[in-house]
């Protein structure tokens, strides 16, 4: 008999985890337990399922028999406390599992509004599949809606909140949006592409609260004293890892569950993965949270393989890097390009964030316009610090690769810096350069 | 780099290219898969790391076209060394 695992929680890094415990222990038992009655399905694929670009069955990327082959036992319930002394994970029907190796893989979970009238019915966050068809449930016959928030989230709601004809005014609080990670001049581009979609789009407005007629939401209160009606409010201030469990059952935790570079908690026989995990940067020296899909996944490897075999495999960090749209407009981001700081629209991190994309470096920031994208370089002494790709992304693919290798671009720094400079050649050319000695 | 832009590419990425993926930047979203006209499940391939090695790939590039993160494209087929994406596993 193989070792027992338990798997809390059936986002990627608990199925990423469960294909590692399986690639290394053909005989091993794996139990994922899950809350979501929807089972195993894309996050990110939520935005693109709310702006009817996609069907709901075709978030789901594992085919029965993908997960079939798994071998797993799937429990469909939430699991409700863990004893580490007795290695058992209780669950809501009051079931008990036993587990050789635990696994908490549990994300994270929008923190929602403080202000008066956030329980109002039409209140709406969007956290996951049945959020989703809330949102799309309620647009039907919708005049109004208002979005509060920042980032990623925000512009999701906004966008599929547009694509099911409900008219949206998005709240932001200061003078423009997504301030600690996007340029003036990319901010700009974002809020004027969503005016041409017919957005209105309010700077330095705070939701002060939320009016109720019967319970339902009928419009908000603005700081400076007006009055929007609206049949719904959005709110997507930032997301909070799920620790409660991990807490409750004496693991030590900060923001996340703190984990080694094995991503092993303080327990041995206990591990975390995916948004949940807060492990150690090896580049900082610091402890650092990510809310993305690919880190959740490298997370989910390598927790797996540990607890399939012994504690072998170190998770890398790395540099974060995410692609997404803002406002139609098809933008990457790849490690550090903020402006330091936090966002006043923002409580935490974002969906799809990074600690490190608002951090402050000592690098010089290049903008320009070049092959049909916006591009912004943190160009350091010797290394690339960051980049923002905003439009045609094929100049993407070579910032990535140098970033990620932190490679040395020191030939092209001074050029790189000098007023009308050709960026994509320059980049180019460096990565070509760059590719040729790798190989 | 190859970006699919016009029949004669295409025609041209038919013989001697097939779809490469970047999978760091996949979320799993199925939009490729959705829209593939003959259902080759490009999702999984990305999710495996590899390239869309189906012989029924009509090198159509609807899938590179619509994945909304932009992370297909066509890679001549020499230049994949034997068929294994970047990060891929
Ligand atoms: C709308 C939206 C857009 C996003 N966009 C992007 C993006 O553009 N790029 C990007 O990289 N990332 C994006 N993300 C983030 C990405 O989806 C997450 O980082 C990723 O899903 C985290 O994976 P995970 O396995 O840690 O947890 P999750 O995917 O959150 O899964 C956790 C699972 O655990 C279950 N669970 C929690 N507690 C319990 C319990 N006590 N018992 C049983 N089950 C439990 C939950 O029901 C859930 O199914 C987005 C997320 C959302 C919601
Ligand atoms: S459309 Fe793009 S992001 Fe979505 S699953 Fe396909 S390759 Fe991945
Ligand atoms: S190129 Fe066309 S046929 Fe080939 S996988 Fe993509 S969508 Fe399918």
């Amino acid at each position: 008999m193989g070792r027992r695992h338990v798997l809390i929680g059936m986002g990627p890094g608990a199925i990423a985890a469960a294909e590692a415990i399986r690639s290394a222990d053909a005989g091993a038992e794996i139990v994922v337990v899950g809350a979501d009655r929807h089972g195993y399905y894309s996050r990110p694929g939520l935005a693109y399922y709310l702006a009817k670009e996609i069907p709901e069955k075709w978030l789901h990327p594992l085919s029965a028999e993908g997960l079939a082959g798994l071998d797993l036992t799937i429990v469909n319930e939430r699991a409700d406390g863990i004893d580490t002394k007795a290695h058992r994970v209780m669950l809501e029907s009051g079931r008990e599992l036993v587990y050789d190796r635990l696994l908490i893989a549990t994300g994270s979970t929008a923190i929602p509004a403080k202000v008066p009238g956030a329980e109002l019915d039409g209140v709406v966050k969007l956290d996951d599949l049945d959020d989703a068809n809330d949102i799309i449930r309620r647009s039907a016959g919708a005049k109004g809606a208002v979005v509060v928030g920042g980032g990623i989230t925000a512009l999701e709601i906004v966008e599929g909140l547009h694509a099911h004809g409900v008219h949206v005014d998005y709240f932001m609080r200061q003078d423009r949006y997504w301030k600690n990670v996007l340029s003036e001049t990319e901010s700009h581009v974002v809020e004027q592409e969503l005016g041409g979609r017919g957005v209105r789009v309010h700077n330095y407005t705070e939701l002060a609260g939320i009016l109720g007629r019967d319970g339902r939401v009928a419009a908000v209160a603005t700081g400076d004293g007006k009055r929007i009606p609206c049949d719904l409010v959005a709110v997507a201030i930032g997301v909070h890892a799920r620790i409660e469990l991990a807490r409750a059952a004496g693991l030590a935790c900060g923001r996340g569950i703190l984990v080694d570079e094995y991503l092993r908690s303080s327990d041995e026989d206990v591990y975390a993965a995916g948004d949940v995990a807060e492990p150690v940067d090896h580049g900082t020296g610091l402890r650092t949270m990510e809310v993305l899909w690919n880190s959740a996944v490298r997370k989910g490897r390598t927790a797996g393989l540990n607890m399939a075999t012994e504690p072998v495999r170190a998770y890398e960090t790395g540099i974060p890097l995410n692609v997404t749209r803002l406002a139609g407009l098809k933008t990457t981001i790849i490690g550090s390009v903020g402006s330091g700081g936090r966002d006043a629209d923002l409580e935490g991190l974002q969906r799809g964030d990074s600690q490190t994309w608002s951090e402050l470096g000592d690098a010089v920031a290049i903008e320009a316009q070049t092959h049909g994208a916006r591009v912004r370089l943190a160009v350091g002494e010797r290394a690339l610090a960051g980049a923002v790709v905003m439009g045609d992304q094929s100049l993407s693919f070579p910032l990535q690769d140098l970033i990620q290798a932190r490679a040395d671009v020191g030939s092209i720094a001074a050029d790189l810096k000098a007023a009308g400079a050709s960026i994509a050649e320059l980049v180019e050319g460096r990565w070509r350069e760059w590719r040729e000695q790798l190989a | 780099m190859s970006w699919f832009k016009s029949d004669r590419e295409k025609y041209a990425a038919l013989a001697t290219a097939w779809v490469l993926p970047e999978p760091s930047r996949c979320v799993q979203c199925g939009v490729c898969s959705f829209n593939c006209p003959i259902e080759i499940d490009v999702r999984r391939h990305v999710w495996l790391g590899e390239p869309v090695k189906d012989s029924r790939c009509l090198t159509c590039g609807e899938c590179i076209k619509r994945c909304p993160r932009g992370l297909l494209r066509f890679e001549p087929i020499a230049a994949t060394h034997g068929g294994r994406a970047r990060g891929g596993r």
